[in-house]
């Protein structure tokens, strides 16, 4: 097939959500050519997701198709190496999207900084308990970055997503109605925190009763009308509901389509191709500096777009297989250790309680963007782990979140699946029941990793991104101690029943559990043991640079969009000082 | 409560006569008639069954089809070859000739304690069928029982919006919502569906939001 070389750029970046947008926009303001390149369709925020149609659970969760086409390009599963990988053959746990604005274009709007902690765990870790007390397997690791140094890339990724609470830390001072746990921040929120639900008043009382601070949980749905730093207006969110997985008719979720497009799309430097697929970074022939992509065109067409810097800012398992169909880095290998591209992948730990009432009603339809009331003691490293046995923790809070018919229905333990006692449960405890949500962390190991599968290919005829992850021991005895603390906070509800969930011993992909993959080139200080630096550019090939949740080294408690977005800001920064002198940044 | 006449419940596009049959009683098991109101059978599931058999789901058009294919372990998910309308026609089949060479009638004609007896050894994947598991129908059939009564009416099923009247859940949100958050105060109200403002039957204010009829309930919480 005839290759279409086009003119070269400054600046290509391979996907348009929340990191390809915002970087993008970050480069393409200070005057660089950037071409952005979607595997998705474009959408039209204002035709494509209208009212009434919308609010349709069954064509946005079960049917949707903003999430990713399984049948052109999926992944291959399996939990250890001795067991063959078969293919995701439909979306179950995680739903990676697929159009322009990225998976963040249905993403809930949970917009949580992580903590300084997290940023140095295993030096805290380390400090605190000993070396001893990290898991042998486990590939526990600094980002290369402190708090002092990001903080501020925070406070712009918030600027821009318009993120709405109240601050329970400026500057070292601990401030009422906050979080007090987080880390410093610089100034108050952009934008109000969220007003506090019937199960959200239960909740505080119930856990401040135990000694507990509870704070509104920080929200990218507006919490009022708001011009963010692009100066593109959002509407305040109408708490109707229908958020996660779907894209928000009232346009008060921020996302690319609603942040930072609107903005982009008018620079006439800045050039977005939808329904292109990106097949490789290719190299020169020192295989140490990137000459651009080559990609499938929307007629079918092989092109090369040549550009000075290249971009991977794709969900984490195309970063890292783009790496591994390009040959850049070195692939791990489980078995020697050696190798980073594909290294310390990891996923979301979590579960609930959930505390039926037979005396009180709610109104659990009402809500969404993330009106969430939390606390954050078994966050981060507060409470002694020493004692407790494991390293990690979970942020908990009670969330309304808009529960949909199909999905948003909980039943009292010991209930029928189906059936007559069935039916007599849903009804009555649709509205009579509210969940205390744990959305807790999880560590790297030596055996959970990425790479390419040997037998299933994707429409190119490319072998597919092949998982092997399952949970780990410090994991579940994380979980056995969150389970235990929720159950005493659902005691204290005094509700008449209790019931909950959790993901079991062994990793299913079935099932939504959370979008929250991370890992496979991560950014550090040491080339042996991370694909990136601390700027998230490539190791190997200067002028690449590798940005999303790919970059996580391990999977902290709170949701990754927020950190996503703030590497983004980081990495935008320093390619403009990359510019000025091209060479490597550390 | 009577149900009133929904001209896309009168047609069928995937399936076959003794396959309608079969899921009007199986699903009328899985969600039956009773005083809290209408079961799946009358709420229109197996319209919705053969909708969603018919649509891009139903052959598994954005599902990963390529093999080779392994039975794999319960962690690793949907492994059948089989698309959704292969695995309805095939089980469905085999389940009828399962129940004639047992008791000389299809699924349909036999007793109701019987078919319920017969549905409980689905799920527990105790009847041996020559070509799938029993059980995997079973969560198949079950997943769409529950999706057909509980989606928006537009997919067929959830006639009159019966599974969200059982629910007590407004459907497509009003924009008063937004004052309501803090509330206390149980909110009832008539649902109101896609399908409704789709077809005229429900006004919308100017942001698109539909006005809500609210239902006034006695001093007992009883509608």
């Amino acid at each position: 097939m005839s290759v279409t070389k086009l003119k070269s750029v400054d600046v290509v970046v391979v996907g348009s959500g929340v990191v390809g947008s915002i970087m993008s926009m970050e480069l393409a303001s200070a005057g660089m050519s950037v071409v952005c390149l979607e595997r998705g369709k474009q959408f039209d925020i204002n035709t494509d997701f209208q009212k009434p149609n919308v609010y349709d659970e069954l064509k946005f969760d079960r049917h949707s198709d903003i999430f990713q086409n399984l049948a052109r390009d999926t992944i291959t599963f399996r939990n250890n190496d001795s067991q063959t990988a078969l293919p995701m053959r439909e979306m179950g746990a995680f739903k990676p999207g697929e159009m322009v604005g990225g998976t963040a274009a249905h993403w809930g709007g949970n917009a949580r900084r992580f903590l300084p902690h997290d940023f140095e765990m295993r030096s805290r870790i380390a400090e605190r308990y000993g070396q001893s007390f990290i898991p042998g397997d486990c590939n526990l690791q600094d980002w290369g970055v402190t708090w002092d140094e990001i903080e501020p890339y925070y406070d712009q990724f918030e600027e821009i997503f318009g993120v709405g609470g109240k601050a329970g830390n400026l500057d070292g001072e601990i401030q009422a109605g906050g979080n007090p746990h987080e880390g410093p921040r610089s100034r108050e929120y952009p934008n109000p925190p969220t007003r506090r639900t019937h199960e959200g008043a239960l909740f505080a009382e119930a856990v401040s009763s135990l000694g507990y601070v509870p704070f509104q949980g920080p929200t990218a749905a507006m919490t009022q009308d708001y011009r963010n730093l692009y100066r593109v207006q959002m509407l305040e969110c109408a708490r109707g509901g229908f958020c996660s997985s779907h894209v928000c008719a009232q346009g008060a979720k921020a996302n690319p389509l609603t942040s930072v497009l609107p903005a982009l799309t008018r620079l006439p430097n800045f050039e977005l191709r939808p329904l292109c697929n990106v097949l490789r970074v290719n190299t020169d022939s020192t295989g140490m500096k990137a000459t651009g992509v080559t990609y499938i065109d929307a007629r079918g067409n092989e092109v090369e777009q040549p550009a000075d810097i290249v971009i991977l800012g794709a969900y984490c398992f195309s970063n890292t297989r783009l790496l591994l169909l390009s040959g850049i880095g070195t692939p791990y290998d489980p078995l020697t250790g050696k190798g980073v591209v594909g290294r310390n992948y990891s996923y979301q730990q979590g579960g609930s309680v959930h505390v039926f009432f037979d005396d009180r009603e709610f109104n659990p339809f009402i809500g969404g963007g993330q009106v969430n009331t939390s606390i954050d003691e078994f966050n981060g490293d507060l409470i002694d782990r020493g004692p407790l046995g494991f390293i990690g923790g979970a942020y908990v809070n009670t969330s309304t979140s808009g529960a949909t018919p199909i999905k948003g229905k909980r039943v009292p333990p010991g209930t029928p699946r189906w059936g007559g006692e069935w039916k007599k449960a849903v009804a009555q405890y649709y509205r009579r029941n509210m969940t205390i949500s744990i959305h807790a962390s999880c560590l790297s190991y030596q055996h959970n990793y990425l790479d390419l599968d040997p037998t299933y290919k994707d429409a190119y005829g490319l072998p597919l991104l092949r998982m092997t992850f399952d949970w780990n021991d410090n994991e579940l005895r994380m979980m056995k101690y969150l389970n235990e603390r929720c159950i005493e906070i659902g005691r204290a509800l005094n509700g008449s029943r209790l019931g909950g969930t959790n993901k079991g011993t062994h990793f299913g992909i079935t099932g939504y559990q959370s979008t929250h993959n991370v890992g496979g080139a991560v950014m550090g200080t040491d080339p042996s043991t991370s694909a990136v630096n601390k700027y998230l550019q490539s190791w190997d090939v200067s002028n690449l640079f590798v940005v999303g949740g790919s970059a996580f080294p391990q999977n902290p408690a709170n949701g990754p969009t927020e950190t996503i977005g703030m590497l983004a800001c980081w990495a935008a920064d320093a390619i403009k000082d990359y510019v000025r002198n091209p060479v490597s940044l550390v | 409560m009577t149900l009133s006449d929904n001209p896309i419940g009168a047609s069928y596009i995937y399936l076959l006569e003794p396959e309608i049959r079969f899921l009007e009683a199986a699903v009328e098991h899985l969600i039956p008639t009773d005083e809290l109101g209408p079961g799946a059978r009358d709420a229109g599931v197996v319209v919705y069954i053969d909708r969603t058999l018919a649509s891009t789901w139903g052959v598994h058009g954005r599902q990963y089809r390529g093999g080779p294919w392994l039975a794999g372990t319960p962690q690793q998910g949907y492994q059948s070859r089989f698309t959704p309308q292969e695995v309805y026609r095939i089980a469905i089949r085999e389940i009828n000739q399962h129940c004639k060479a047992g008791f000389d009638r299809p699924f349909a004609q036999l007793a109701g304690d019987r078919q319920l007896h017969l549905i409980e050894q689905l799920e527990k994947d105790e009847i041996a069928m020559p070509s799938l598991s029993s059980k995997f129908f079973f969560d198949l059939l079950w997943r769409n029982t529950e999706e057909g009564y509980f989606a928006d009416p537009l997919y067929g099923g959830n006639r009159d919006k019966v599974g969200w009247k059982l629910l007590g859940f407004p459907g497509v949100p009003s924009g008063q919502y937004r004052h309501l958050v803090t509330s206390h105060e149980p909110y009832f109200a008539e649902p109101v569906s896609v399908l409704d403002i789709q077809t005229g039957k429900v006004a919308v204010d100017a942001e698109g939001f539909p006005k809500h009829v609210i239902i006034k309930r006695n001093g007992n919480g009883e509608r």
